[in-house]
């Protein structure tokens, strides 16, 4: 009994003194390293991965998204919602209240004014703001008093989080950016590389491309966080030296998107030095499927949408799309490139979980004879040279995607399943700064799609499909006219889809907005202009002696950097 | 020789305003894009914004002039007001060369980038020199020697694996299973003492002997083909006839002939210290100027790429016409008048 | 390759002693230069008929048998997604020797008649070696992005996928490596043309074309050899830079600078995959080095000789 009680007693005072111990800056300093390097702090002005995580231990949003995906509180006490009276019956304007005592890190406080201002920095029109889609549909932000924001939308917005929610649109302050709006954006050299934030961190010594040092914050609104005192952030190299780094060599903690082969990774950890955490949003890598005809031959007219007078030859036929999708093995497509950081999948939509269908996952299993039967059926038969051929037309498809070794192992993979089922493929690969360019003189972007298949990763910002589901809409598809501009890839067109857009953007329920989306995914899916291969996670690498790392994909990995530890 | 060098320093101007031309033509056309390393969630007409905040909506020609301007004028001009401390005209409102990914002035992030550089590209440029003479003397006095068919192996197989392959083998031997030095450079490290040169000294010896290793093979090559060459001739011969010692015949008379292609190539060599080593600083992050300028080549950054293409643009020229004045100076026969 | 005229006109002249035939005299007695064009030779041989013996698909992925090691079935064991390395080996042996070579005699070619005009004509000397310059300053990467974007669809049009990227890799690599060598023989013919020989073959009027033929090339051989063997491994190198960036062959289109750079990240998995390329290519580059070194020798009258 009296031994218990001493034990009891000890262990009392061992808590007690850990959590002594847990005071600010008392875990020494932290290393972190991203493969590709921050080139400014200031979220706005570059709207890349990198910028934003970066950014985000220092200027802050309002709400930021858990592991889950759910909105949770950051610099406010509650969410605005339509039932606590923040959002109103008409889904015209959201307020949100700033909790009490947030203060910058030079002791000003956080005021309402940060938050209009922040909204009229990005949207001026001269600064190039890379997050300006968060303000869209904004009319005007106004100040109800010093802590209150509400938020006016020129039309019923049922998802309303969209602007200060999440690390792509945090509040900067007025004081330190005010000269600083429009086309004076980029001479503000010292404020956009060290922002005066709310956040755990202060910027000490910013080297763009290179290296970040960054030092507690001495403001910050919890007084016992952040645990650590420093943070050294390094930029460079590869993602493979990055995890080698921290799962092998042990000197950084936290290493981030690490896509590399999946057995190199396994080897990796087996060092035993950190482990590797994943994360999944919405990243969805696929197949596009031209419907539009990207013959050479064509000149202007390749891979244009000319009112369905310009058809591909055969992948508009749904038919050759099922045979093509069922012929591919996703299991080993995920095996091979993406091992535990994939997932098969059969969704364009693959989460959150109220928008997922189940309709098409019969997908997942592999089926090559059926795919050949299917193709036999409709009259697609082998050649003398084993390619099949209908009415004089042969299935043969160039097939292009960005450069980077696990594509480039998937590309290989499901070319050699897609001969097996009778259909030439040539390969090709485009380095990913042209692929993603969007250059309209280069004939090699993903928008111009001047090939038969491609494959990419998209996904959307946020947890609200509205605006991606949108992506498919006749009048997003890219062409000579919209200097090949617009979202929808595969140039699939259907007024059917385009009226359940239309009627998603009128539905406020949620459960109905979830029936509606995943009626839209499942139209996608059946036109098999678009086959789904392996939904994505975000993979990152930590140090066994970090604590508190709660990864998520749905927001900047970094977001509860304040509550990261180091264990003894 | 001054007349010929004036006359090349005076053509030297014309022909780096067309290679400056032709380069920003290049990186014009070239389909990069500086919009292509965001996510696919900004949508395409916030691109569209961000190119025409970039200028990029603007006629080449216009931007090349811009760029001119900014680099040849207004630049010098900073530099001249930081040195003196006058203030020349508007100051305030004059436009520097900014880079498109950091909205920060690009000779600002060139300055920050030397000192890695230096210490590591530089360094190892002249190890490898250091390396390389004696090799190459040493194997083609005594050719077909041990030492010489080591010497070879030794430099051909340091020319053939590439550095992505060497350096990712010292990381994998040194770092990973030794644990003897670091596998990441670290940039922000001062030496301010012995200790702390020491740290130095350990994070710059892999990649300097990476890079160190690979220019020595190329060097010692040329030099021991060079002094096979000389060695056979007559004036060797009679220098030995005349009793001339060994060492100086060596190392004086057919050194100082053997040298000219040497030269040629450490010449050649010395721009690209600036130019830094893009694959060994990636491998390393030593992020110097050759991290620099593929960072900025991915991102399609025209003015940092043109700002950093044309300064090494401008070594070249340098650095030929220092090797032709040499030529002069180690074969009086040599002229160019 | 480079013993191959030799042989023939050793064939024919054994009667009498002509230079071919001492040239190929003196090359027989070099142990190395003789070593190094068996070693080539044999390679060659290996990727030409190597498929044949050992049959399998180099393109072909048997997923099940991923980063398996050495076997019967696959003697340099399978990469990360079963695909057989010696098949792959073999195979990109073609691929690389082919670029590697053709693209060294291109810039070698360039490089030598730029730099000879250049430093045996003083009026070509200024436009050509400013040229020289601009090809050293100009920025290869974005010049490759502009290249490919121009002309690969001609190619491939003109030639199909395979030849005309093959057309335009050699291409490619031949036009931004031939400067150093061009500087380097401009700098030894400037001083050659000022020696004691070159001014009597001039004094008694022999033509500029004949004086650079028969005293000048054959004194500047040695670098152009060592150019040669540094232009085969920059060739093969460089093609595999090309690949990685997606401007080279396609993906699934082995060659050893690519299987080289894929394996490099397994190296501790699959040990096997970084060292038979990388032997591959050390072994061609060395042997080009030799093979080099013994027809330098040969050519050189000071040494034959003796």
């Amino acid at each position: 009994m009296k031994l218990k009680f001493i034990l009891t007693t000890t262990c009392a005072l061992c808590v007690v003194a850990s959590a002594a111990i847990a005071e600010r800056g008392s875990d020494g300093q932290l290393n972190i390293i991203y493969w590709q390097a921050p080139s400014t702090m200031n979220t706005y002005l570059s709207g890349g991965t990198k910028e934003v995580e970066a950014a985000s231990m220092v200027i802050e949003p309002l709400a930021s998204y858990d592991p889950n995906g759910n909105l949770v509180p950051r610099l406010v006490d509650e969410l605005p919602t339509v039932e606590n009276g923040g959002v109103s019956e008409d889904l015209m304007s959201i307020t949100w209240v700033i909790s009490e005592g947030i203060t910058w890190s030079d002791g000003t406080p956080l005021t309402a004014e940060d938050a209009i201002f922040t909204w009229q920095y990005c949207t001026d029109p001269a600064g190039g703001c890379a997050q300006a889609s968060y303000f869209d549909g904004i009319t005007s932000i106004e100040a109800i008093d010093d802590r209150t924001i509400k938020i006016n939308f020129a039309e019923p917005k049922p998802y309303p989080y969209t602007a200060f929610a999440g690390a792509e649109s945090p509040i900067l302050q007025k004081a330190q950016f005010q000269d600083c709006m429009g086309a004076r954006a980029p001479e503000c050299t010292d404020a956009n590389f060290g922002p005066i934030g709310t956040g755990p961190f202060v910027v000490s010594e910013f080297r763009p491309n290179d290296v970040i040092t960054l030092e507690a914050n001495p403001n910050y609104r919890d007084p016992a966080k952040p645990a650590f005192g420093s943070v050294l952030f390094k930029g460079g190299g590869d993602a493979a030296s990055a995890a080698r780094a921290v799962l092998e060599t042990g000197e950084y903690d936290y290493a981030w998107n690490l896509q590399i082969e999946p057995e190199i990774l396994t080897q990796m950890e087996a060092a035993g030095k950190g482990k590797v955490v994943v994360s999944f949003q919405t990243s969805v890598e696929r197949l596009h499927l031209n419907q539009t005809n990207p013959d050479p031959a064509l000149g202007d007219m390749r891979s244009v949408y000319d009112e369905g007078n310009n058809p591909h030859p055969f992948l508009t036929d749904p038919v050759v799309g099922k045979a093509l999708s069922m012929a591919i093995d996703r299991e080993i497509v995920v095996e091979a490139g993406y091992g535990r950081t994939g997932q098969v999948t059969c969704n364009v939509l693959p989460a959150p979980e109220i928008y997922a269908s189940t309709a098409n996952d019969g997908c997942k299993v592999q089926d090559m004879e059926g795919a050949k039967a299917l193709l036999d059926e409709a009259g697609w038969v082998p050649g003398s040279d084993g390619v099949r051929e209908k009415d004089g037309v042969r299935l043969s498809v160039l097939f292009q995607t960005s450069t980077n070794s696990v594509r480039q192992g998937s590309q290989a993979l499901i070319k050699q399943w897609w001969n097996e089922l009778g259909v030439e493929v040539e390969l090709r690969n485009i380095d990913a700064s042209v692929f993603f360019g969007g250059d309209p003189g280069s004939p090699d972007t993903f928008q111009k799609f001047y090939a038969d298949v491609q494959m990419y990763t998209n996904n959307f910002a946020g947890a609200d499909p509205e605006a991606y589901m949108g992506n498919w809409r006749c009048a997003e598809i890219p062409g000579p006219d919209s200097q090949w501009q617009g979202a929808n890839i595969q140039r699939f067109c259907d007024p059917a889809y385009d009226a359940l857009v239309d009627e998603m953007s009128k539905t406020a329920d949620l459960n109905e907005r979830g029936r509606i989306a995943k009626a839209m995914n499942d139209m996608l899916m059946q036109s098999y202009s678009i086959i789904p291969l392996v939904y994505r996670g975000g993979t990152s690498a930590h140090a066994n002696t970090l604590e508190g790392v709660r990864m998520t994909d749905w927001d900047s990995e970094l977001w509860n950097i304040a509550d990261w530890t180091r264990a003894e | 020789m001054l007349n010929y060098t004036l006359r090349r320093l005076m053509f030297a101007i014309p022909t780096l305003l067309l290679i400056s031309f032709i380069i920003f033509a290049i990186l014009d056309l070239a389909p990069n894009d500086p919009t292509a390393s965001l996510p696919l969630t900004i949508p395409p007409d916030v691109r569209q914004q961000i190119r025409e905040s970039l200028g990029l909506d603007q006629a080449m020609p216009i931007r090349y002039f811009k760029w001119c301007v900014q680099f040849f004028w207004n630049e010098p001009l900073n530099i001249l007001e930081q040195w003196t401390g006058w203030t020349i005209g508007d100051s305030e409102n004059r436009l520097r060369v900014i880079s498109w990914q950091t909205r920060s002035p690009v000779v600002d992030l060139i300055v920050e980038r030397m000192p890695q550089t230096l210490w590591v590209v530089g360094m190892s440029y002249v190890l490898g020199i250091l390396i390389a003479l004696p090799i190459g003397i040493l194997s083609a006095y005594k050719q077909y020697s041990w030492f010489d068919q080591f010497g070879t192996l030794f430099s051909m197989a340091g020319f053939s694996v590439p550095t992505f392959f060497t350096g990712l083998l010292f990381i994998v031997i040194f770092s990973v299973n030794l644990q003897l030095f670091p596998s990441v450079y670290d940039t922000t490290h001062e030496v301010t003492d012995w200790a702390s040169f020491w740290v130095q000294v350990r994070q710059m010896i892999m990649p300097t002997m990476v890079l160190a290793l690979f220019n020595a093979a190329q060097i010692s090559r040329f030099m021991r083909a060079s002094m096979l060459d000389n060695l056979q001739q007559d004036y060797v011969r009679t220098a030995r006839a005349k009793g001339v010692r060994e060492r100086s015949v060596v190392l004086i008379h057919v050194l100082r002939n053997s040298m000219i292609p040497v030269v040629t190539v450490i010449a050649l060599g010395v721009p690209q210290v600036f130019g830094g080593a893009i694959i060994t600083e990636q491998i390393f992050r030593v992020n110097g100027l050759g991290q620099l300028l593929i960072v900025g080549i991915q991102g399609a950054d025209i003015p940092l790429v043109q700002t950093l293409t044309f300064i090494f643009a401008v070594l070249i020229v340098a650095f030929n016409l220092v090797a032709d004045l040499l030529y002069g100076i180690l074969d009086p026969r040599i002229r160019y008048d | 390759m480079t013993d191959a005229p030799a042989t023939v006109t050793l064939l024919q002249e054994t009667r009498h002693r002509s230079l071919w035939s001492d040239v190929w005299a003196q090359y027989r007695t070099h142990k190395g230069a003789m070593l190094g064009t068996f070693i080539f030779v044999f390679i060659i041989l290996l990727t030409i008929f190597g498929p044949y013996i050992h049959d399998a698909d180099p393109q072909f992925l048997d997923i099940r048998n991923k980063n398996a090691g050495m076997s019967w079935a696959h003697p340099m064991g399978t990469d990360n997604l079963g695909r057989d390395m010696f098949a792959q080996v073999l195979y990109g042996g073609r691929t690389s020797l082919a670029v590697g070579i053709t693209a060294m005699l291109l810039s070698l070619v360039v490089g030598t008649f730029v730099g000879v005009l250049a430093g045996y004509f003083r009026r070509l000397d200024g436009p050509l070696m400013r040229l020289t310059d601009l090809f050293l300053a100009l920025p290869l990467l974005p010049l490759l992005l502009v290249i490919i974007m121009l002309f690969r669809d001609t190619l491939r049009a003109a030639f199909g996928p395979e030849t005309g990227i093959f057309l335009l890799i050699v291409f490619v690599i031949g036009i931004t490596s031939w400067m150093q060598t061009a500087r380097i023989v401009r700098g030894d013919v400037l001083a050659l043309k000022e020696r004691e020989f070159v001014l009597a073959a001039r004094s008694i009027g022999t033509p500029p074309r004949r004086i650079i033929l028969r005293h000048v090339m054959p004194n500047i051989l040695s670098p152009i050899m060592v150019s040669a063997t540094l232009g085969v491994a920059n060739a093969i190198i460089t093609e595999s830079a090309l690949s990685f960036l997606g401007l080279g062959f396609p993906s699934d289109f082995p060659t050893w600078g690519r299987l080289l750079f894929d394996g490099a990240n397994f190296m501790t998995l699959t040990p096997a995959r970084v060292i038979w390329p990388g032997l591959a290519i050390s072994l061609t580059v060395l042997s080009v080095n030799f093979m080099g070194d013994g027809l330098r020798d040969a050519l050189d009258p000071r040494i034959r000789g003796r």
